[in-house]
């Protein structure tokens, strides 16, 4: 997708972050990523090192936390979790599944000193 | 005990015991990781993350951020459907693949609304080209050139939206860069994504980019007039976009027949009067 800017708007989140809380340096910071976020994780942690240099996460690890896609299936009525979006029904192998959610891209927290 | 390293009074450098001290006065290699100096005799606090320790507190600590990435927009773009659901104003999003005929569905779309008010901002990597075949038609129109970038954001639309002051109960058309991947993901402050899907295109494009389609409450499949030629199945596009957005509404049309355009102005207009 734009993985660049993405991780341009993690750093806006760190640098509000670092005046707010009053901390100098990141130590660890942890991302939640739906499966339906349409993020390439490869391009996220290639644009990483290079947007971070300068900032208070400078150096910092980047840990991605991969969140299911859910979807609620219009078949069987029921909330599932599905892989992909084009996954049929896993209870009844159903297709009308309506995305509820999974496309999360989000900070989760940050270890800081 | 030394307050620089936590060393005893006593060091051993090279086997003789001199006054800590005096060891780090002289920069004198004194130190405790000497195996040779013996048993140790201090224990570091200063070298974990923090280079200080504080009873109580681990060296680092977590702050609960819970923050989209995209917050930043997401926010401008709540201020811009502010902005546009006070004036009454529809504000549809045209998301589609470059070539699709965006720009020539608006074109008719403007003649087949007469004079209803309305306005267009134009997103493209380049040139005004598209702002100026809609002005042609006398419609007001803001072009807004991205450069290297692949999608509108809520900023850019929010200063477009300024320039153009949409009048009271009109329709604010945005022609997202062409694209069918990163425009699916930044909220403009629009009321629906338009996704617009030439029959030329291939019957499996919202499998191939399903989050665009996912995100769109209408798909418009356009120049219809050329299904015949190039062995369009329309109910098989109509299909796979169900597959993907089983809530989606779908409109067949030819721009350049006019086939099908009462059925899309229809739809503006109802959504409009939803909307004021």
């Amino acid at each position: 997708m734009h993985e660049m800017s993405l991780v341009e708007g993690i750093r806006t989140i760190v640098e509000d972050q670092a005046r707010a809380q009053a901390f100098s340096r990141v130590l660890v910071l942890r991302l939640e990523i739906g499966a339906f976020a349409g993020v390439e994780k490869a391009a996220l942690d290639f644009a990483w090192d290079v947007v971070m240099r300068g900032t208070p996460a400078e150096g910092a690890r980047l840990e991605m936390i991969d969140l299911p896609g859910r979807a609620m299936c219009l078949d069987c009525a029921t909330l599932v979790e599905i892989a992909d979006r084009l996954a049929p029904c896993p209870l009844c192998g159903g297709g009308n599944l309506l995305a509820q959610g999974g496309d999360e891209m989000r900070v989760r927290n940050m270890e800081v000193v | 005990m030394c307050t620089v390293c936590g060393c005893s009074d006593t060091v051993l450098v090279g086997g003789k015991a001199v006054s800590h001290d005096e060891a780090h006065r002289f920069g004198l290699a004194h130190h405790h990781h000497d195996p040779a100096a013996g048993p140790p005799v201090a224990l570091h606090f200063g070298r974990g993350a923090a280079g200080v320790s504080v009873p109580g507190l681990s060296q680092s600590r977590l702050i609960e951020v819970e923050t989209a990435i995209l917050s930043k927009n997401d926010a401008l773009a709540q201020g811009n459907r502010r902005a546009l659901t006070a004036l009454g104003v529809l504000a549809l999003n045209l998301v589609s693949s470059p070539g699709s005929g965006k720009t020539t569905l608006l074109c008719k779309t403007i003649a087949a609304l007469g004079d209803a008010p309305l306005a267009v901002i134009e997103g493209d990597q380049q040139t005004s080209n598209d702002a100026d075949r809609i002005r042609a038609t006398g419609a007001r129109a803001v072009q807004i050139n991205t450069g290297k970038g692949c999608h509108l954001d809520a900023q850019m639309v929010g200063r477009a939206i300024d320039d153009l002051r949409p009048l009271p109960a009109s329709f604010l058309f945005i022609e997202n860069v062409g694209n069918l991947v990163c425009p699916a993901a930044f909220d403009l402050g629009e009321d629906a994504k338009v996704a617009i899907l030439s029959v030329t295109e291939g019957e499996d494009k919202p499998l191939k980019y399903p989050d665009m389609f996912t995100a769109a409450t209408l798909a418009v499949l356009t120049k219809t007039d050329l299904a015949p030629h190039c062995d369009a199945d329309l109910d098989a596009y109509e299909a796979n976009l169900r597959r993907v957005n089983p809530a989606i509404e779908v409109l067949r049309l030819s721009a350049r027949t006019g086939a099908g355009m009462t059925g899309w102005t229809d739809w503006l207009r109802a959504r409009l009067a939803a909307k004021s």
